[in-house]
């Protein structure tokens, strides 16, 4: 469990960063707070040439109230997010995932931006992403460029990001609605065997408007979009359409039917718990 | 109440006291002395090359590029050491029948696991060492693997091993009383079949070894982290072909054990193999990901239980079927015969019960050897005995803790020989339970659990008895020709400052080993704690022993330091009555001084130390003073000290998503002479921990071929503290009268009831449902399958 040799480089600007990955090429990584990928390095499943460290850019911290929600910086590190008073306020959901992200060290040096790229599809923040329709800003050789959340994940660790590309920041509409979160692992910290991060608009005790994320279930994030819709019928509408949403996979903790039911269950306790709350 | 120990009841002694750990402090600062912490000049590095193959021929190895690899000192082949060692065998004459071939540290021609290892690299660093491991050009054959046990004993399968002719290690067979008879004639029969899965013991400090062979002197010195620092010097002087005196070996800390290290392993063995070799020092440290596939693993049986009974509750007759998997070795030295014979010795051996019958068949497998994990044997044996009697009790419509009462072997009853054999020399079975239902107000859940149920919440409660196996005697491994000593010794030396050295046979595991033996030597002599240093895990400094196995520190290391300090104690005596012109016996020791009877200070342990060391003109003629003092304990009359416990479980089982939520846990447990609560306690509820990592968490999961599929921290789910409940304990002392100090061993009893209570709670919980679950670990996933969901 040593890495395999490479080179290490540490730039200071963000146009300096994108040319050393231009330069090297295939062989180029980045590192944010390498608690994806030095455990990938130490288990030799990567062998970059070149890690390129992106904790000195500037240009990719902090988190910022926007007209119209919050933008938060690639590198805003995971126990930063949780305790911000402004993501608190605008956008509770990121909040409330946050605890449920590994441990309380890994919080402490995992970014963001890091969480997004590395697209683990059973991790928190790139549901919570999904679900706020975040839209994400990328810099690359040719300049900057935005692309939805929703169209960012494309499977098991792929993502929309090139290469050559360096994710910047996130700018996240403000919350519509109230936090669904719920999310079952075998111990305090694991990655989720099934999870649903979203939010729910109410009228008194109706929903009226909502957006499901499931995590852990499929190869990415999946916005279970025919159950939303189904929840203005009934909850248990929306508990047989999600079943249209889904295409699970099974892991080592749980079959893809278990899956699928446990992302009911989900479902049903978190609108139903929702509905008790606003009443 | 126990009877007060005369030796060391005295109004200073520690005996019975929450002493904390001197030595926890030390390690708190990380000023611990690990194998990987040593820095040697010379010293270099092995990372091995393993097999990725459950089953393979080796058909070429090209360890050029390897060679020529930066920083590579050699790369080290089955062939460069061919005739170097002796290959060892994993079998022992007083187990009947049991097999295994030789094995050697480096595969020969065929890799029978995932994770043999097949060559080394020597490097300047571990780093460029894996870099060069990557450079080695091999090619493999694949053969069928073997991981099913029932499928490895059925007729006709392919012997893994073609010299033994099948795939059957080892086969015990009981039958006590008259069993067909019994089950012809009972009420009511239950029966059940169980798993329980492989799993391993994960040390916090992996596997370390640091091997310097000096060939200007000949001498091999093993910086290992080991419970048997004699018992592997013995060893690497056997297979090495080293005199005695050649070889030492040194435990410095330990990281953890938990029977991992204990056996002998071929990167070891390589590893030394390597230090003589090549003439420097060459140190191996496990890695987490080669631990998975190369540390033993444990436990993997399959067991279909019967048990009749008679409408009164009395259990009539008991029958198991045990199939065990252990790998493609027996390991050697204590071999892999003895999980399963534990089984079959130990299922029901805390009832009543007469007529017994138990069919124990060892499998050859394409997997990780198995062998002793903490608490070998016993959870297996808990699960099935307390499930079963679960089942018998719903059957008959009684009280799972009625159907107990009636069957527990009686207060009054001892000595008592079990079905199987073994003898009990006096157990507190049904105190414990008693004391275990006040203490966790059993009616009182009863009835909460009740009420919950009306409201769709379903706890469960989850009752085990149990027995430990503490303090064994040579009839374990010494009688069957194993280099395993039963007994221990403690060697004490009064200083001139008057304090005393005291070194000891026992080692130090983080279990706090030294602060009992500084408690006990402390209390005898009448001396304060931090005027003790004890001395373990350094073959040269220490007395012969067996270090750390099978609880029995205190039970034997401690009774040895008793003996050990009262000897001295008379030595001191001896002289001091010399030098004041007194009877000995008219002197005793306390607060650091010889007092006289009436308590009075008549002159201090350091004037006794200096008199005898610097001024031996001031003694009168013909004293010699001996202020070192040895002796050696072993237990003779009893085999071993049973120890016996009572454990519960609360838990709430989500019944939609299977998951369960552990709510609290009590154990009640008679170790004898409770030296140190705090100590105990902590085994007690570590024990716990790893029981309940067997019943919920831990699983070494293998696909077909036999690879394994979750050898990582990640995906090995070891129990946190996140999930586990707190755990009660309390204690009943029931002394061994074998010993003066009346102690038992107490590091495995948490681990051998804890899975029993959280199965029989899980069920408990499921009750309403009519569904059961009987394979461990109970996942989620196992639970929704009985549940018929997902
Ligand atoms: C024991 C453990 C448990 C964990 N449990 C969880 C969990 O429950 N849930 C969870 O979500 N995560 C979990 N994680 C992962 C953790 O959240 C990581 O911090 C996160 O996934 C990656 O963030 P990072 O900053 O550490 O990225 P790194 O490890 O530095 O990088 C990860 C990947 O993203 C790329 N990358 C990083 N930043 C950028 C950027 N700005 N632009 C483009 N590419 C970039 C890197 O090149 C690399 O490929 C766990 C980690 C550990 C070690």
């Amino acid at each position: 469990m040593k890495a395999p040799p490479f080179r290490y480089a540490r730039p200071q600007t963000l146009d300096a960063a994108l040319r050393l990955l231009a330069d090297e090429g295939a062989g180029a990584r980045l590192i944010a707070g390498g608690q994806s990928l030095v455990p990938a390095l130490n288990m030799r499943l990567l062998e970059p040439t070149l890690l390129i460290d992106i904790n000195g850019l500037a240009e990719l911290t902090g988190i910022a109230e926007t007209a119209s929600g919050i933008r938060v910086g690639a590198l805003t590190r995971h126990a930063a997010l949780g305790a911000s008073a402004i993501v608190a306020r605008r956008t509770p959901l990121l909040a409330a995932a946050v605890p449920f992200i590994a441990h309380e060290a890994i919080r402490n040096r995992g970014t963001f931006g890091g969480s997004l790229a590395q697209a683990d599809p059973a991790a928190e923040l790139p549901a919570c992403a999904v679900a706020l329709g975040a839209r994400l800003e990328i810099a690359g050789p040719g300049g900057r460029r935005r692309v939805a959340a929703h169209d960012f994940f494309r499977g098991v660790y792929e993502t929309a990001l090139g290469r050559d590309e360096i994710l910047v920041a996130a700018e996240i509409p403000a919350q519509p609605g109230a936090t669904l979160f719920l999310e079952l692992a075998r111990r305090q910290g694991d990655y989720a065997i099934a999870g649903l991060a979203g939010w729910a608009a109410l009228d008194r005790s109706r929903i009226t408007d909502a957006r499901l994320v499931f995590f852990g279930t499929d190869i990415r994030a999946v916005e279970a979009r025919a159950a939303s819709a189904a929840l203005a019928t009934s909850l248990d509408a929306a508990a047989t359409a999600l079943d249209r949403d889904l295409a699970p996979v099974a892991d080592l903790n749980a079959s893809a039917a278990m899956k699928r039911h446990l992302a009911r269950v989900l479902l049903r306790r978190a609108c139903a718990a929702a509905v008790t709350h606003a009443a | 109440m126990t009877a007060p120990l005369a030796a060391v009841d005295r109004p200073a002694s520690y005996i019975g006291k929450s002493v904390p750990r001197p030595n926890a402090k030390r390690l708190l600062a990380g000023r611990g002395q690990y194998v990987d912490d040593l820095r040697l000049p010379r010293l270099a590095h092995v990372a091995f090359l393993r097999c990725p193959h459950a089953h393979a021929r080796l058909k070429s190895l090209d360890i050029a590029a390897a060679t020529r690899a930066p920083g590579v000192v050699r790369v080290v082949t089955a062939q460069d050491l061919a005739g170097r060692y002796t290959p060892w065998v994993g079998v022992l004459t007083h187990f009947k029948g049991l097999k295994s071939p030789p094995q050697h540290p480096l595969v020969h021609d065929r890799a029978t696991w995932q994770g043999e290892p097949v060559a080394a690299v020597v490097a300047e660093s571990r780093a460029l060492a894996e870099d060069a491991v990557a450079l080695i050009e091999i090619v493999w054959e694949e053969l069928p693997p073997l991981t099913d046990m029932a499928a490895a004993l059925a007729p006709g399968a392919v012997p893994l091993h073609a010299e033994l002719g099948d795939n059957l290690c080892f086969g015990r067979a009981i039958d006590a009383g008259a069993v067909d008879e019994a089950f012809a004639k009972a009420d009511c029969v239950v029966e059940e079949s169980y798993s329980f899965a492989r799993h391993t013991g994960v040390c916090l400090e992996p596997r370390s070894i640091l091997a310097d062979f000096d060939p200007a002197d000949g001498r091999l010195t093993v910086h290992c982290s080991s419970q048997a620092p004699h018992m592997m010097k013995e060893i690497f002087a056997r297979h090495f072909h080293l005199p005695e005196t050649a070889v030492r070996v040194i435990c410095g800390d330990v990281g953890g054990s938990f029977g991992i290290k204990i056996h002998v392993y071929p990167d070891d063995m390589a590893t030394v193999a390597i230090a003589l070799l090549l003439g420097r020092p060459v140190k191996f440290v496990a890695d987490r990901l080669e631990s998975f596939v190369s540390d033993i693993h444990a436990r993997e049986h399959r067991i279909a239980a019967r048990m009749a009974l008679a409408k009164d509750g009395t259990i009539a007759a008991l029958a198991i079927d045990d199939v065990t998997g252990v790998g493609p070795y027996s390991t050697y030295p204590r071999t892999s015969a003895v999980e399963g014979n534990q089984v079959v010795g130990l299922t029901g051996a805390w009832y009543r019960c007469r007529n017994y019958r138990a069919n124990l068949r060892v499998a050859f497998q394409t997997k990780p050897p198995t062998t002793q994990y903490r608490a070998v044997g016993h959870p297996i044996a808990t699960s099935v005995t307390e499930a079963l009697v679960d089942r018998a009790a719903a059957a008959l419509g009684l009280d799972p803790v009625e159907l107990r009462r009636r069957n527990l072997i009686p207060d009054d009853a001892y000595p008592w020989t079990t079905a199987s054999g073994l003898k009990f020399e006096k157990l507190s079975h049904q105190a414990a339970l008693e004391k275990l239902l006040t203490l966790m107000d059993y009616d009182g859940l009863r009835r909460e659990q009740a009420e919950l149920r009306r409201r769709n919440i379903h706890r469960g409660i989850g009752i085990a008895c149990f027995v430990e196996l503490t303090n064994p005697g040579p009839a374990f491994y010494g009688v069957g020709g194993a280099p395993i000593s039963a007994q221990d010794g403690c060697t004490l030396r009064l200083d001139p400052g008057g304090t005393v050295t005291c070194a000891t046979g026992v080692t130090e595991q983080g279990q706090g080993t030294e602060t009992m033996v500084a408690q006990i030597v402390a209390s005898a002599l009448g001396l304060a704690m931090d005027k003790i240093r004890v001395v373990t895990g350094d073959t040269e400094r220490a007395p012969y022993g067996g270090g750390t196995w099978a609880s029995r520190g205190c039970g034997i290391g401690g009774e040895a330091a008793l003996q050990g300090a009262l000897a001295l104690k008379a030595n001191i005596l001896d002289l001091a009555g010399a030098m004041l012109q007194a009877e000995p016996a008219a002197l005793d020791l306390a607060g650091g001084w010889v007092v006289d009877r009436a308590g009075n200070r008549r002159i201090g342990l350091d004037e006794v130390g200096r008199a005898a060391y610097f001024r031996g003109d001031t003694l009168p003629p013909g004293v010699q003073p001996e202020l070192v003092a040895t002796r050696h304990y072993m237990p003779r009359q009893y085999p071993f000290a049973f120890t016996n416990g009572a454990q519960a479980s609360y838990l709430e089982l989500d019944v939609e998503t299977g998951f369960i939520q552990l709510l609290q846990h009590w154990v009640v447990e008679d170790c004898g002479r409770v030296v140190n609560p705090l100590l105990v306690e902590e085994q007690i509820r570590g024990g716990v921990v790893q029981g309940i990592g067997g019943a919920l968490f831990e699983e070494c999961i293998y696909d077909q071929r036999g690879q394994l599929l979750n050898g990582t921290l990640a995906d090995y789910l070891v129990p946190m503290a996140g999930e586990m409940p707190d755990i009660v304990v309390a204690h009943i002392e029931t002394p061994t009268a074998e010993s003066m100090l009346g102690a038992k061993g107490a590091g495995e009893a948490g681990t051998g009831g804890a899975p029993a209570a959280v199965m029989n709670a899980v069920n408990d919980a499921l009750a309403p449902f009519k569904v059961r679950v009987t394979a461990q670990p109970i996942s989620p996933w196992r639970v929704l399958a009985a549940l018929g969901k997902g």
